[in-house]
């Protein structure tokens, strides 16, 4: 099938990154742990050999070198799927690197469900978590590839460590063109007064369908794309709440701790509003297609939607009750408005699994990564 | 002295009732001997003999202080730190290429004490050698310090590395080295490691990528003082054959187990390191842990105990006994 979207997937666009930047920053050292044909860091393995390190598989190891070397003026960037990188070299990255902390990158490769078909042990679903509990620790979670690339750039001039979730497949180039990523910022994706939806990652694209299907039921909705998860931009957050007073907060990751559990912490300070997660509901995943996974596990633009008109249904009244008494309206309105934007999703569904279909599983190399 | 009260829960919630103080702080403040040749002396002395004399002093006297500064704090760990004494000595004393009044100075020597607990030698050692006020001792893992209570290198100058948790020596310094050689730097970096850290997996996961990498003047000195935590290495996770063990991980082995506490042993080590061009290099120092007091060696019991009065008594004068030995010898 022929499509206008441009398609690239994270790693692709890191490792690419990786070589483009090498002859401007000299400091700059790649570390992998036997997994470079998947985390695309072979191509810059084969540019620069003297500035690659296989370290074979020990990513606690491999950690704790890319530290040392990092305290020496290297900039060093390691690499492994995000789970392993979050568990096996927890010890290492919280008390080396980010008690030090060392200008080190974190890419994990592989976050949430994106290594659909190796199944439960290799998605990562608590990576956000865990890493954003560490001091000095920078979360980026980006939603495209563009959104990596610029991460990339800026994480190797930050003083101090950054971590990078990626995403295996292939997914749509949101955000190039669009105004520069900053580490800190959340991004206004659609104005709305009913309910902030804040995203992160591939599901990102998921709320901006999900958004449209709401405005057609007649809720618009505020849409806040939040690639730095930490720190999170707790003014745009506080702003966005204020003003629609109910906030869905949509990850791919556990519902605990991760990038829900942020939003919910910075609006409990500054302003506190009805909230729901979408993301994994606490539980163990399993093997399937990428899609088909997001959509079992519960992050899906279907998931969004329905979570997100309950939430505006259960909004308390708001102040001015002749002005917009919404909530009750859009539960009435449901049935007729609901057939025309059917329709329309599910041709985009159908868009939207072709070309899933020919991307993420055709494009499945033969080598299985572990 | 922080006195907090304690609640005694009734019926419908809790009433106060008496102070407790929770600081474990102690009173008592010694004052750290005075050193009976200047640290410039050492560092200058051409003599190999005389040079030899004086470490192996410097290294009793400082074992001294780390009696008296865990006794005065009531906190921290004697058996691994008295084991090291004459390894950190020499190193800091003549091996070294640093300077303590630029303690990044981006071409320094590095060492990284993997065994982090003993960093009351460490900070010892390095305030001795010019890094920081001798005084600051007596702050040693107290409040608003600089010396923590295991390694901190953002907080202390001199350390190279922050270490406590055990096993990450060896990745770091193999990290330090790899980026001397990309850099084309010539400065050496020691890694020491006690049994402790050999039990951690991620050390032999270092050991063999040091093999793959051979990064120049990497170096490892192994203070194999015979016991852990919980009772002897034998007991708790059997090593042997080290040797052999090193030889099979492709690393180039000090061809003898040297005498860590003897000076002269330890200053010929580190001379047969300079001669090797095989890396990395290994080198096996066997020591004593809590070195220096009949009691207090070749047993687990004094890896972080604390020194009590008793205790503090009864050692110090086997202390003070081997210090004025040396003294006479200087």
């Amino acid at each position: 099938m022929k499509t206008d979207v441009k398609l690239l997937s994270m790693r692709d666009a890191l490792g690419q990154t990786l070589v483009e930047l090498a002859p401007e920053i000299p400091e700059l050292v790649v570390l992998d742990a036997d997994v470079s044909a998947s985390t695309k860091t072979a191509g810059f393995a084969k540019a620069y050999p003297d500035r690659f390190f296989n370290v074979g598989v020990a990513e606690a190891n491999m950690a704790d070198i890319a530290a040392g070397m990092a305290t020496a003026g290297l900039r060093p960037v390691i690499n492994t799927f995000s789970l392993f990188l979050a568990l096996k070299c927890a010890d290492q990255i919280r008390n080396t690197i980010c008690y030090n902390n060392l200008p080190v990158v974190l890419a994990g490769a592989y976050g949430g469900l994106s290594d659909s078909y190796d199944g439960a042990s290799h998605q990562a679903i608590l990576d956000i978590a865990m890493l954003r509990t560490l001091p000095n620790m920078v979360v980026i979670v980006p939603a495209d590839a563009e959104e990596t690339k610029q991460a990339l750039k800026l994480a190797l001039r930050r003083n101090g460590p950054t971590f990078i979730r990626g995403c295996r497949n292939e997914t749509p180039v949101l955000f190039e063109g669009a105004e520069p990523f900053r580490i800190g910022k959340a991004r206004k994706l659609r104005d709305g007064r009913d309910l902030t939806i804040a995203a992160c990652g591939i599901p990102v694209l998921m709320a901006m369908e999900a958004a449209e299907r709401l405005a057609n039921d007649g809720i618009a909705v505020d849409l806040l794309a939040i690639a730095t998860v930490k720190p999170i931009d707790e003014k745009a957050l506080a702003a966005s709440a204020s003003k629609t007073g109910a906030v869905l907060a949509v990850e791919e990751h556990n519902i605990y701790g991760g990038f829900g559990g942020a939003v919910a912490e910075a609006l409990a300070k500054h302003a506190p509003a009805r909230m729901d997660f979408i993301g994994v509901q606490d539980r163990f995943t399993e093997s399937g297609p990428y899609d088909a996974l997001m959509k079992k596990y519960g992050i899906s633009v279907e998931a969004l939607v329905a979570k997100a008109k309950a939430l505006v249904a259960k909004k308390p009244a708001p102040p001015k009750p002749v002005a917009k008494p919404a909530a009750k309206k859009v539960v009435t309105r449901k049935p007729t408005a609901k057939k025309p934007v059917v329709k329309k999703a599910a041709a985009k569904k159908q868009a939207a699994k072709k070309v899933a279909r020919k991307t993420g599983v055709a494009k499945r190399t033969a080598r299985r990564t572990r | 002295m922080c006195a907090h009260e304690a609640p005694r829960i009734v019926a419908g919630g809790y009433e106060r009732r008496a102070t407790y103080d929770l600081s474990g702080e102690r009173g008592a403040m010694t004052t750290l001997l005075k050193l009976k040749v200047e640290p410039a002396r050492v560092l200058a002395e051409q003599d190999r003999g005389k040079k030899a004399a004086m470490i192996q002093y410097l290294a009793q006297k400082f074992r001294v202080d780390v009696w008296d500064i865990l006794h005065d704090k009531g906190t921290g760990h004697w058996g691994g730190a008295s084991s090291v004494a004459e390894i950190l000595t020499t190193l800091y004393f003549d091996t070294l290429n640093v300077r303590p009044n630029e303690p990044r100075w981006p071409d320094r020597d590095r060492v990284v004490l993997s065994k982090g607990h003993a960093s009351a030698m460490l900070y010892t050692v390095l305030a001795n050698r010019g890094f920081f006020p001798t005084e600051e001792l007596h702050t040693f893992r107290q409040i608003n310090s600089r010396l923590q209570g295991h390694p901190c290198m953002n907080e202390t100058p001199g350390v190279d590395m922050s270490t406590g948790a055990l096993g990450h020596g060896m990745s770091v310094s193999l990290g330090m080295a790899l980026a001397a050689r990309l850099q084309k730097k010539s400065y050496w970096t020691y890694v020491i490691m006690g049994e402790g850290c050999l039990d951690e997996g991620q050390t032999w996961e270092a050991l063999m990528a040091a093999a793959k990498f051979k990064p120049e003047r990497l170096v490892a000195l192994i203070d194999f003082n015979g016991y852990q935590l919980d009772g002897s290495s034998d007991e708790i996770m059997p090593l042997a054959p080290l040797f052999e063990k090193f030889h099979a991980f492709q690393w180039n082995v000090s061809p003898t187990v040297f005498n860590g506490h003897d000076v002269t042993n330890v200053l010929r080590a580190l001379e047969w390191v300079k001669q090797q061009n095989q890396w990395p290099v290994v080198v096996i120092f066997k020591t004593k842990k809590g070195r220096g007091i009949s009691f207090t060696e070749d047993t687990h019991k004094f890896h972080g105990a604390v020194i009590d009065d008793q205790t503090y008594a009864k050692g110090r004068p086997e202390l003070m006994k081997t210090l004025a030995e040396l003294e006479v010898a200087l």
